[in-house]
């Protein structure tokens, strides 16, 4: 059963990531995307981590790609961009990122190759116990960074005053 | 039950495919958003790790990288938005100040 | 004060570095000064130091001191130390004596040159180069001294630069004089391999301590004696000397006449353990000197120039030294060495003062006459004639009676011959010389307004005393015809270079020396029928024998053999290596190189193309290498 979820999920997960690719249209690519973003977080769920899921689907999905989204709309751009003269940078870029799966994949097999059992997954209390306890410094500087990252974005782009 | 294996290929591949995606978009916006699916490849490889190894420090991490990810995106945008602002354009084939 | 003998070359080559830096910032009379002075004063030390070796008698341990520690590399090492034994006191004498007087007269003679100050700085820099090359106590400090006596010939051979002659004279000096040194590095090298010392002392030891064989001794003596044909001035290496008569009188007079080119002989003597242990070598020094001698005699015989023809008896006079030293006489070489210094020398700075008086005219063509104008010039004149020609009693007849006597003595009798028939060529061409220039009529061409007279008082007190040294010098080594203890000069030097071929009977002696005035005479005489008597002599002779006349005046075309033979393929060879070698390898190489990183840079520049997508490859491949890195 959770095979089966798990192979829809991924198969959906890349396919729209393939679409995105393809996709001329900045705002179909950007939807494509929180499809995407939402079978991941499927997909976290399965592997015994919900917390992580939902953050997925609320953060990512929700905020990140909406954020892109507002973006596009502003940018407004109408045309998509004319085709590529030169396809040298997509063949060897794409060369190159087959070669990089190939050495992921061996990296994977090494590491995980005799999967003996697997143990059972933890509950969100104990996830929660962690964050607060052996993660706190991390816990606290990244909200700092949040604030940080807001103030930052408004210095950056806010209009000024009567501008 | 899915062997962890399983999923980190999925991370491979879709992180593989985030690099694709970076060399065939041409405008910078499009180009952050395979980063972002570079970023959650990466999440889901820990994640995948982080089940093999039965701790759950691994789902930590994966919370922090996310909701750095999202700080990380509001501020590229922002930038993004400056550099429109100044060229009109956000095509990275036009901005090549960084030539010779 | 026989201590400070080691400044004897210090204190003109001090004088020399203040003048080429400071010269021109002193007025000419002080430079003049100076110069003199600093010669003057070795002159004194090197007198005190030859009284005080006089005093200490036979077997003294000579003057040494070594200044300070040199070459020190691997098993050998060397100091810059001098010593001062007696032939190097003779020499010293002699330098410092003659080039005191010569400095003077050059206070007269260039007193108008504008390159005054320049010119004594390079007269005291000789002056100490020749007293570093005589006061040296091992080898290759000698050839430092050689080397340097080299550069300062042709620094005043070229003094005036802006004529071309002078300038061509003065390289063709150096080059030839180079060829010779080549020969003499060579022997220092096998010396140093194998007596293991650069030491003089040693190198005489060697061939009796068994530390050289015959063969080698040989070969070593004779690579050394090259280099004494190339500085001396005999065959082959005589070429430069002639030409060299471009530059100021005075010059002619210290370095081509007195001083350096007898720096060859010093260098026989000093070595004469070498030469006193190989019959061959010595045989080659000798017959070198002889042939020379007879040469160079019968080229002086036709020369119109003035110079030339004294420069022509230079050579010629210098062979007499080395039949000396190649016979064994040593001692004899070295007088002969002493009295050709006063005469030539004398008779160099004659010379000038007639050149002087006719406002640069040096072709006896055009002179004549001039007895009676120049009071002073023409007896100094006569004396310096005489004495060469070996007139009884002057010191050229003591001095050419010891070598030629030794000679016989030593049953070299070719040598002898050769010498007797030196004896009468020199005597005619001196005495040509003479007559062509002081008697018969004036054929001088001086603009109007402009007479012949003496030249000042520094140029004619330096000449009055030459000509008193010339005329009595010759006493300090009267024959043995005299009594053993008559040659002091034989005996002062008889600790270091021991005694020649001696034995004769006194008869046999007395027969030799008649000879030699005999044929003294008989030159005198020749040239007074040719010159004084029947002038149209020498022009019918001349217009009768044509082929002869033409090869004796074109100097039996040596120079043009060797511009053919060796000069003109050097050059060929060197402007083919031009061509093919500097310009295109060396060149090459570099400009190559150059380009080579320019292209490299454009190469590289393709990456850098500001487009951020290329950097992201970049990324990638990097990020590739590292895992497969990590994964291998």
């Amino acid at each position: 059963m959770a095979l089966t979820i798990f192979v829809i999920l991924s198969a959906l997960c890349v396919g729209a990531v393939a679409a995105m690719i393809i996709s001329r249209n900045q705002a179909y690519s950007a939807l494509f995307l929180v499809l995407a973003f939402a079978c991941l977080g499927g997909i976290f769920g399965l592997l015994d981590a919900p917390f992580a899921a939902v953050v997925q689907v609320l953060v990512y999905a929700g905020a990140i790609m909406v954020l892109f989204l507002f973006a596009i709309m502003m940018f407004n751009l109408r045309r998509p961009e004319p085709p590529e003269r030169k396809r040298v940078r997509i063949v060897l870029g794409t060369a190159l990122a087959v070669i990089l799966l190939g050495e992921l994949l061996l990296a994977a097999r090494r590491a995980l190759g005799t999967a003996g059992a697997v143990p059972p997954g933890r509950d969100i209390a104990h996830l929660g116990r962690l964050l607060f306890t052996d993660n706190l410094y991390a816990f606290e500087i990244t909200s700092l960074l949040i604030l940080a990252a807001l103030v930052g974005a408004l210095a950056l782009a806010g209009k000024k005053e009567g501008e | 039950m899915i062997p962890p294996a399983a999923f980190f290929v999925l991370a491979a591949v879709l992180f593989v495919l985030g690099v694709i995606a970076f060399f065939v978009k041409k405008d910078l916006l499009t180009q952050f958003m395979a980063v972002e699916i570079m970023l959650n490849a990466g999440n889901l490889a820990v994640l995948a790790l982080s089940k093999a190894s039965g701790k759950a420090d691994g789902q930590a991490l994966v919370l922090f990288v996310i909701t750095v990810a999202a700080a990380e995106a509001v501020i590229g945008l922002a930038i993004i938005v400056l550099v429109f602002r100044q060229r009109k354009s956000i095509r990275t084939d036009d901005l090549k100040d960084l030539k010779g | 004060m026989a201590e400070l003998f080691w400044l004897i070359p210090i204190i003109p080559g001090a004088s020399a570095l203040l003048l080429l830096i400071f010269g021109r910032r002193f007025s000419r009379a002080w430079v003049a000064l100076q110069a003199s002075a600093a010669v003057l004063i070795s002159l004194l030390l090197s007198t005190a130091a030859f009284l005080r070796l006089a005093q200490s008698g036979h077997g003294a341990p000579a003057l040494a001191k070594e200044l300070l520690a040199w070459i020190s590399s691997g098993s050998f090492s060397t100091a810059i130390s001098f010593r001062l034994d007696e032939l190097s006191a003779v020499m010293a004498l002699v330098v410092t004596g003659v080039g005191f007087l010569i400095h003077v007269y050059s206070a007269g003679y260039m007193a108008g040159d504008k390159g005054h100050p320049r010119y004594f700085a390079f007269l005291n820099l000789f002056t100490f180069f020749m007293l570093v090359l005589v006061m040296a106590s091992d080898i290759v400090l000698m050839f430092v001294g050689w080397e340097g006596v080299g550069l300062c010939s042709y620094l005043l051979i070229g003094f005036w630069f802006d004529r071309p002659a002078a300038s061509k004279a003065g390289l063709k000096a150096f080059i030839v004089t180079r060829v010779g040194d080549a020969g003499f590095i060579i022997g220092i090298l096998f010396l140093l391999t194998t007596v293991g010392s650069a030491d003089i002392a040693a190198i005489n030891a060697a061939p009796g301590a068994g530390l050289l064989s015959p063969a080698l001794v040989t070969l070593i003596a004779v690579l050394l004696f090259v280099g004494a044909t190339g500085k001396s001035a005999q065959i082959p290496l005589y070429v430069w000397l002639p030409d060299a008569m471009e530059g100021p009188t005075p010059v002619s007079a210290l370095i081509h006449a007195a001083t350096m080119v007898t720096a060859g002989v010093y260098m026989v003597c000093r070595l004469s353990g070498l030469y006193a242990a190989s019959v061959t070598a010595s045989s080659v020094v000798a017959w070198v000197g002889a042939v020379t001698a007879v040469f160079a005699a019968t080229l002086a015989l036709v020369q119109n120039d003035i110079k030339r023809v004294l420069a022509y008896s230079t050579i010629s006079q210098i062979g007499y030294m080395f039949i000396g030293c190649g016979v064994g006489a040593y001692a004899a070489g070295m007088f002969h060495l002493v009295t050709h210094a006063f005469f030539k020398s004398l008779l160099f700075l004659a010379a000038g003062s007639v050149i002087h008086a006719l406002g640069g005219e040096q072709d006896m063509r055009r002179m004549g006459g001039l007895r009676k104008k120049l009071p002073v010039t023409f007896p100094v004149f006569l004396i310096g004639a005489l004495a060469i020609s070996g007139v009884p009693f002057l010191s050229g007849f003591f001095s050419k009676d010891a070598i030629l006597t030794s000679a016989f003595a030593g049953r070299h009798y070719a040598l002898y011959v050769l010498g007797l028939a030196g004896a009468v060529l020199t005597a005619f061409y001196m005495f040509r010389l003479i007559y062509r220039t002081f008697y018969g009529q004036e054929r001088s061409s001086l603009a109007p307004g402009q007479h012949v007279h003496e030249p000042p008082r520094t140029m004619t007190i330096p000449l009055v005393i030459l000509a008193a040294f010339s005329a009595l010098a010759g006493f300090i080594g009267l024959p043995v015809f005299f009594g053993e203890r008559a040659n002091v000069f034989g005996r002062f030097l008889e600790g270091v270079l021991g005694r020649g071929p001696h034995g004769l009977a006194p008869s046999t002696e007395t027969v030799l020396v008649l000879a030699a005035t005999l044929s003294a005479l008989l030159g005198i005489g020749l040239a007074f029928v040719f010159y004084r008597k029947s002038p149209q002599i020498p022009s019918s002779l001349a217009r009768r024998f044509p082929g002869l006349y033409r090869l004796l005046l074109g100097k039996y075309h040596v120079d043009e053999a060797y511009e053919a033979v060796i000069v003109r393929p050097l050059v060929r060879g060197a402007e083919w290596t031009y061509q093919h070698f500097d310009l295109k390898v060396v060149d090459g190489v570099l400009n190559g190189s150059a380009s080579a990183a320019g292209l490299a840079g454009k190469g590289l520049n393709v990456l850098q193309s500001g487009l951020l997508r290329d950097y992201a490859l970049a990324f990638l491949l990097g990020a590739i290498l590292f895992l497969g890195f990590l994964l291998i």
